[in-house]
């Protein structure tokens, strides 16, 4: 009746970090203002701590609350990649902060109590827990999206972020219904079985629309973008940083769960709406990106086009297809975090500089900070030997082997399309002559670390991706 | 025609206007209170269902609480009748469509499902698929579903600390 107390080991890295988010509010109250650095490395401690349960997690692999979560390598490959990236966008943040004035113990509360969020979603089983952990997640986000209160950009952001995924998650709360109207159940099993015997109804069928358009807000899949641009640019660029890769990662995890553990015997239904999405996804991304000169909407475009890519593995629904999924999101996330974190360091204060004209010169003014951008950029553009050309080939190749070939061809026609804009910022760096004066802001320790690791996470990812590769496909194994 | 049915067929005809009302009101005291009327024509149809503890939630919780609330900062903050903006094209030629489609598209979906299947036509029975009352709800809450259960406490201390960041004067 009770559950078992070896449950609690498999929600480790939650109890860790909700933990963590509290401790800091507790202690917050008494720090000094000069001094709230503290706690972002006390939240830097928390993630890491996170991290290391993972092994609690690892020890106990199984069900977990009566079936409600289902702990296993796939859980344990996504809660990887969403607390690295909330380590790193904390130690990314510091600086920021500072300069904005900003800096407070509530942003790294906030910022732990998403990424447990994002960790329910990666191991929920049940529709209910998805939800209340993509509630978790989505209502931390919209408040660090709106964290420079004085900016009215920020404020516009959060406040569009807000209503748009209010609904979005009202769409997402009706499909359940309808499914559960359909099934008789919230539980991804009970609703495989409820398909395989019953077949899909009109009503499950709905249901399953209504649950892609909350989902698909969540992973920025066309038609459900138009807010990106606009909060992505209004965010704090670190809280950027942080929307472009975790919740994304988390949300395709728990699409990749619905669509294939519960819905997997309707897979003809949603076929081609994720095909027509992908397509849609990608070329709106690329075809916008291509006259943006802000480079943090440029940025926010390119992450529309990415989650198109990521579809297009995602609909070639086999073990090979969600190991690709599974590597995209993690390369992704190392070239994204990277990228948008120099945008932040090169924005300086109040983030005045985001144009590509501002970027004329960095070549030269900071020859370290330009090449990395460089290298994320050309990762993004999918040059060989970095990490996004093999997330692309994974795709890809998924694809092909499920005899998905038109859709192929467009996604390989748009990532030629992608270079132009990609390579125009590198051009802006190396070639324009810089059009006023500008001293760049000197880079501190924790942002220079960042750099190094997101840096080389890109290249190793793009040189030996076999043992991340070898996850990823234990992790699709487990799926079933 | 039973007695529940006569019940059910009035509070969803006012749960329809008022949900229509709550979009037409240009003052924004009476889009609340239309919620309100469709707030309580709901808590009706959950009795109607058997739940309750759902309908008593209903009334207490957000036709009380909730609505209460809004009530009184539309009146503190002395909110203006509404500015009507003109429906952009798309919302005029694309989004109502779509609106009708889809709710063509509820209907026809919950007839094949329920109506085909002779459920309705066996005499219209309003009796819950699984028990609903408050013993059982409690005890699936406490037991089977006391994960996501006490997951909401992280919400709601989520969004206290949000109401703070978003509030709280700037200390100099």
């Amino acid at each position: 009746m009770f559950p078992p107390l070896q449950d609690l080991y498999r929600i480790a890295p939650e109890i860790v970090l909700c933990f963590f988010g509290i401790l800091i509010m507790l202690i917050d109250p008494f720090v000094p203002a000069g001094r709230k650095r503290s706690m972002g490395w006390l939240a830097f401690v928390g993630t890491l701590v996170a991290l290391a349960s993972l092994r609690f997690m690892f020890t106990h692999l199984g069900s977990a609350y009566s079936g409600l979560l289902r702990v296993d390598v796939f859980s344990l490959f996504v809660h990887g990649i969403v607390i690295v990236v909330a380590a790193l966008a904390i130690l990314g943040s510091f600086d920021y902060l500072d300069h904005e004035n900003i800096q407070r113990g509530e942003y790294y509360a906030l910022l732990l109590f998403a990424t447990a969020g994002m960790g329910i979603l990666a191991s929920a089983n049940e529709l209910i827990t998805a939800f209340v952990g993509l509630e978790i997640s989505s209502i931390s986000t919209y408040i660090l999206v709106g964290f420079r209160r004085t900016v009215l950009k920020s404020n516009e952001s959060s406040l569009k972020y807000f209503l748009l995924g209010s609904f979005a998650t009202a769409f997402f709360l009706y499909g359940i219904a309808l499914t559960y109207g359909a099934t008789r159940s919230t539980r991804f099993e009970a609703i495989n079985q409820a398909i395989a015997a019953h077949g899909s109804g009109a009503l499950l069928i709905l249901g399953l629309g209504l649950i892609f358009v909350g989902l698909g807000f969540k992973v920025v899949a066309a038609p459900f973008q138009i807010y990106t641009p606009d909060v992505y640019e209004g965010a704090p660029t670190p809280v950027t940083a942080v929307l472009a890769c975790g919740p994304k990662a988390a949300a395709f995890a728990v699409m990749l769960r619905i669509f294939y553990s519960a819905f997997g015997n309707a897979s003809h239904i949603w076929f081609w709406a994720i095909w027509v999405s992908a397509v849609l996804t990608m070329c709106i991304g690329n075809f916008a990106a291509l006259v943006q000169s802000n480079v943090k909407r440029l940025l926010a475009y390119s992450s529309i086009a990415h989650a198109g890519y990521i579809l297009v593995a995602f609909v070639a629904a086999s073990e090979i297809g969600v190991a690709a999924v599974l590597f995209y999101l993690a390369a992704y996330a190392a070239m994204t975090l990277g990228a948008f974190l120099i945008v932040a360091h090169v924005g300086g204060t109040g983030e005045r500089r985001l144009d590509v004209a501002d970027y004329a010169g960095l070549g030269t003014n900071q020859p370290w900070v330009a090449a990395c951008f460089s290298l994320f950029l050309l990762s993004l553009l999918g040059l060989p030997a970095t990490a996004g050309f093999l997330g692309k080939f994974y795709a890809f190749s998924a694809a092909v082997d499920q005899r998905i070939v038109w859709l192929v061809v467009i996604a390989a026609i748009n990532s030629v399309i992608g270079a132009y804009y990609y390579l125009k910022v590198i051009v802006a760096m190396y070639f324009w002559e810089p059009n006023k004066e500008w001293t760049p802001s000197p880079m501190h320790a924790p942002m220079f670390i960042v750099l190094l690791l997101t840096a080389i996470g890109t290249i190793y990812l793009g040189i030996l991706p076999d043992r991340v590769m070898q996850w990823a496909i234990a992790s699709a194994q487990s799926l079933h | 025609m039973s007695i529940p049915m006569i019940v059910f067929i009035i509070c969803g005809i006012f749960a329809v206007l008022g949900a229509i009302g709550l979009i037409l009101a240009r003052e924004p005291v009476h889009s609340a209170l239309s919620l309100v009327l469709v707030m309580i024509a709901l808590a009706v149809l959950y009795l109607l269902l058997g739940a309750a503890f759902i309908a008593a939630i209903q009334i207490l919780v957000y036709a009380g609480a909730i609505m209460v609330l809004f009530v009184f900062v539309i009146m503190l903050l002395n909110a203006g009748v509404e500015v009507r903006t003109n429906l952009s094209r798309l919302a005029r030629w694309v989004g109502i469509p779509l609106a009708f489609l889809f709710l063509v598209e509820m209907i026809y979906s919950l007839f094949h499902e329920y109506v085909g299947r002779a459920g309705m036509a066996a005499g219209g029975t309003f009796a819950a698929p699984v028990p609903a009352s408050t013993e059982a709800l409690s005890m699936k809450i406490f037991t089977e579903f006391v994960l996501p259960f006490e997951l909401t406490s992280i919400l709601i201390l989520i969004a206290i600390l949000g109401a703070l960041v978003l509030a709280k004067k700037e200390s100099a």
